[in-house]
């Protein structure tokens, strides 16, 4: 059953764009959810809507228009929140809201509009060409090389800004490269999931992740593989049930994480997992 | 005579419209321990910050070294005040304290063998060794005190500075505390900033009020006069032994 499934070259391309996705996923929700720029990234997500409606309204392919529209709103978010950080939420909100707004409004005024808006808001995995594959993977590769090159910075920046500005590390820089690259990732995600479902992809793998491991690294390894579970798991389901996949797959990612917060709590209760030394230097 | 370590000319700071330093001067020799005291709200940590380039004054010069902060910021060593900070940061402890040794241009996600042998020594002069693959935050407050103290220690610095540094210890771990910082002074310059009175022990070798102002007093000794011009309220100073205590008289009045 699997195998007649497997001979479909629509389910084969949703396989590889389920795992591209996964990597990418995994590597930039764990630097999201360290970040703590969770409503962050959901705004670039929403916002890239606008961009969904400009390729249309201007006739462009659509990659074009979410990726120029998402980078464009995340620059403005970047301006926005190094600006006026105690009032960073409100202006995301902002921007979250108008480029929604906008998209709609485009697609209003696009002639002899007929585009199925659910594949946007939930996803068109069963409909990703060769091509988009290619475009998937060079971003991922980009991605991953950006985050090998400056992992350490990344790290510093992360875990205790002040100090990683003290040690010289370019946080302003890597803050906006790192919301760069939440935009880029967020348009391949909306092929999967939808904009609707972006957070849940991003941020429920990594928050597993980040219970069972000890370091940035594991933890979007972890993540990735997380995702990748998910993603095939809610692929599988979805087309034994005839659902739809993308937010099958966010089901079965909450019922991973579910699953994994009890997990824990229960070894944390039965004391297997370690406590603090507190022989010396109390 | 040697080249001061911290050069303050008349600096100015206002956050929001609202003056929090001015007309600062300081000069701290090398070799120096330094306790920055004073009310919250005084402008201590400010100051610090300053010093350390993390924040612009509105007017005067700051010099580290002679230089502009964040031309020297590979010769200072810096331990925050809360490092009680992002507890669920999966990171272990020697990859917090090498996060020290990160410098320009050290990409690709690779530290050196010279690095990691830094990282060790530093934990190991900070006797938290053991704890090196530890996540960070299974440690006690004292015990990251320590693992943040080697992380501002691992890149060999000229210049310590400490804030708050007594916040998470308990007054058992003090004394080890001040042992530990009268060893690193031999080498290191130290400027710490405290509104606990009770760091002023005997290795502090100068002191300064600051409270929008700063007066500045070049032995571990805090006059009545400063407390004064300070604290704007009376306190009764009491020394005997060592180390010194100063002790102030708030609830009483």
């Amino acid at each position: 059953m699997i195998g007649e499934a497997l001979q479909l070259e629509f389910v084969r391309n949703a396989l590889a764009a389920g795992l591209l996705v996964s990597v990418v996923c995994g590597v930039i929700g764990t630097l999201v959810v360290v970040n703590r720029i969770v409503f962050l990234a959901g705004g670039i997500a929403h916002a890239a809507y606008g961009g969904i409606g400009l390729a249309f309204f201007m006739g462009w392919p659509y990659a074009v228009g979410t990726i120029g529209f998402s980078v464009l709103s995340a620059g403005l978010m970047a301006a926005v929140t190094l600006k006026a950080k105690h009032r960073a939420d409100a202006m995301v909100g902002v921007i979250w809201a108008l480029g929604m707004a906008v998209g709609i409004i485009l697609l209003d005024l696009t002639p002899g509009y007929s585009v199925d808006l659910m594949s946007f808001l939930f996803g068109s995995i069963l409909t990703v060409t060769a091509a988009d594959l290619w475009q998937m993977g060079g971003a991922g590769i980009v991605v991953l090389l950006v985050v090998t090159y400056y992992y350490n910075d990344f790290l510093a920046m992360s875990y205790d800004d002040e100090f990683a500005r003290l040690r010289n590390v370019p946080v302003t820089f890597l803050y906006c490269l790192l919301l760069g690259m939440i935009a880029i990732s967020v348009v391949m995600i909306i092929r999967v999931v939808g904009l609707i479902l972006v957070i849940a992809l991003l941020t429920i793998p990594p928050f597993i992740a980040e219970k069972f491991t000890g370091s940035l690294r594991a933890m979007m390894t972890v993540s990735s593989l997380l995702s990748g579970l998910f993603t095939i798991a809610g692929l599988w389901l979805s087309y034994l049930l005839n659902l739809t996949a993308g937010a099958t797959i966010i089901l079965v990612a909450a019922g991973g994480f579910l699953l994994a917060t009890l997990w824990f709590e229960i070894s944390r209760r039965r004391g297997g997992h370690r406590r603090p030394d507190t022989a010396s230097y109390r | 005579m040697a080249e001061p370590i911290i050069e303050v000319a008349d600096l100015w700071f206002s956050f929001n419209g609202h003056p929090v330093l001015r007309e600062v001067n300081l000069t701290v020799p090398p070799g120096d321990f330094l306790v920055l005291i004073g009310p919250n709200g005084g402008g201590k940590t400010t100051l610090l910050k300053l010093m350390l380039g993390l924040l612009e004054p509105d007017r005067g010069v700051i010099r580290l070294f002679g230089q502009r902060p964040e031309k020297a910021a590979q010769r200072i060593g810096y331990v925050p005040q809360n490092v009680q900070i992002n507890k669920t940061f999966p990171i272990s402890v020697r990859d917090v304290v090498l996060m020290g040794r990160l410098r320009t241009g050290k990409l690709w996600s690779r530290y050196t063998r010279a690095d990691r042998i830094a990282a060790q020594d530093a934990l190991e002069k900070m006797r938290v060794w053991e704890y090196r693959d530890r996540r960070i935050g299974e440690l006690s407050g004292g015990q990251l005190q320590r693992v943040f103290i080697a992380r501002a220690l691992v890149s060999a610095p000229d210049a310590l500075f400490l804030d708050e540094a007594m916040a998470s210890i308990d007054a058992q771990s003090r004394r080890e505390f001040y042992e530990t910082m009268k060893e690193l002074n031999r080498s290191v310059t130290i400027v710490a900033v405290s509104h606990d009175l009770m760091i002023l022990s005997s290795q502090v070798k100068s002191v300064a009020c600051v409270n929008q102002q700063l007066h500045y007093h070049d032995s571990g000794e805090i006059t009545e006069e400063m407390l004064d011009a300070a604290y704007h309220c009376p306190v009764e100073l009491i020394a005997h032994g060592l180390p010194h205590r100063v002790l102030s008289r708030h609830e009483a009045s």
